[in-house]
């Protein structure tokens, strides 16, 4: 009930948007969120988007993760 | 725009490094990954079995069907055999056994019972079924309320007479604090779940914090599950306790506003009743005094949300779901309990750990 990826939106009309999920085809309504525009990847429960997903955010996560596992944590003995 | 990958095997492995590191400094290690869908991805990847032998991911209630008690299943499939009543629910609840029948049950016997991915599908059947008293199962954590929130908002604008809510919505954050409250568990920090963050955000999870434990909300790919067991470690290591966000992509500070205020216009905080776990003081959702009459159980005098006590005889879901036993530890699992032939919620579900851990192994 909880899973969910994201999907991206391919036209809106009115509150609801028709939106790619992993190749299916189906609509969502996009009236919990502000600002979805045609192109932006939400997140899709129960047919309702619930959350945007930001890609910039995403990168600058991938790069503290790398730096994460890169680090050694100098409090950790040998 | 297109989709980060995070499933790198290199950077995998340097991350297993990582917490093998944190582990050499700490006793033993009990995380708690609170989402059902993380105890299936952990499963899948077989993460329990790469990590250091002091670090131990302990499933938790995140798993909505699970939770939702027996009594109320009963009543449910008891309702759907009425004639000229028809229940909507979501796939997950059909095979669920509750204490003396299951959905599917009254469905071989003749109910009406519809299956949807959405409570607007609900609103879109009573529409077409205006002879017909249509009920929504309106389960779920935070990621489903939003949805049942915006249909009994229609329903009510509307004006449809035939519809109505069974309401068991529950929600995360006082469960895991009374968990923690619950010394025998021993749980060391939490891998906070992903999609109810989306909604909540950051905030609720604070008296966790209080409480002394790390936390870390984390998104389901490898390197996400990873980093999240990689955090709470450095806090354990250093001796901190925050909630900490490694899946921002999705998760913002302050969660979703819209969603939560249309929550809160139709529901109120409610006690709840979790299947195998107990009463949970302000763990739940009611309609408001406004929306009563579009409330099933009032409507058609349904009972109330069952007990705490209600398992199937023999079956140990309350403590798997607690955290307190491993699915593999209970007597029935994987002999007279299976996904063909289900004994308890967790094993039907497709949330479920003991489900998971038939799937995939310990």
């Amino acid at each position: 009930m909880c899973l969910a990826v994201p999907a991206k939106v391919i036209s809106i009309e009115g509150s609801t948007a028709t939106v790619d999920m992993m190749g299916n085809t189906t609509s969502a309504d996009i009236s919990l969120l502000e600002n979805v525009t045609i192109g932006d990847y939400v997140l899709v429960h129960v047919g309702f988007a619930i959350q945007k997903y930001d890609e910039a955010e995403a990168k600058i996560t991938l790069d503290l993760l790398q730096e994460l596992a890169h680090t050694v944590d100098p409090h950790e003995p040998g | 725009m297109s989709l980060v990958d995070f499933s790198d095997p290199s950077t995998a492995g340097l991350l297993l490094g990582r917490i093998a590191a944190a582990a050499h400094a700490l006793g033993t290690v009990r995380i708690m990954e609170v989402c059902g869908t993380h105890t299936m991805e952990i499963g899948r990847l077989g993460l329990r079995s790469l990590l250091p032998k002091n670090v131990e991911l302990v499933s938790g209630p995140g798993c909505p069907v699970c939770v939702t008690s027996g009594a109320y299943l009963d009543a449910a499939a008891t309702i759907a055999l009425s004639k000229n009543f028809r229940i909507v629910t979501y796939g997950d609840m059909v095979r669920v056994p509750g204490l003396r029948t299951s959905l599917d049950e009254a469905k071989s016997n003749g109910a009406a019972i519809d299956v949807v991915t959405s409570p607007l599908q609900a609103v879109e059947i009573a529409r077409r079924k205006p002879n017909e008293q249509v009920i929504f199962l309106a389960v779920g954590f935070e990621t489903t309320a939003p949805a049942s929130a915006k249909a009994v908002s229609i329903a009510k604008q509307e004006g449809i007479p035939n519809l109505s809510f069974f309401v068991s919505h529950k929600t995360v954050p006082p469960a895991l604090s009374a968990l923690v409250a619950d010394k025998e568990l021993a749980i060391s920090g939490f891998l906070l779940p992903g999609h109810v963050s989306a909604v909540i955000g950051e905030k609720p999870y604070w008296p966790l914090a209080q409480q002394g434990l790390p936390a870390v909300i984390t998104g389901f790919e490898p390197l996400d599950i990873l980093s999240g067991i990689t955090m709470v470690c450095d806090m354990l290591v250093h001796k901190r306790a925050s909630v900490l966000n490694a899946y921002q992509r999705i998760v913002k500070r302050e969660g979703n506003p819209r969603a939560v205020e249309t929550v809160f216009r139709v529901f109120d905080v409610a006690d709840a009743a979790w299947r195998g776990i107990g009463l949970i003081p302000g763990s739940g959702l009611a309609l408001r005094q406004e929306f009563r009459e579009y409330d099933a159980s009032i409507r058609f005098g349904i009972p109330p949300d069952g007990g705490a006590a209600d398992m199937p005889e023999a079956c140990s879901c309350g403590d798997v779901l607690k955290g307190r036993l491993r699915p593999d530890a209970c007597p029935l699992f994987g002999t007279s309990c299976t996904p063909e032939h289900p004994v308890g919620p967790c094993m039907v579900s497709s949330e479920g750990s003991c489900a998971a851990y038939f799937k995939y192994g310990a």
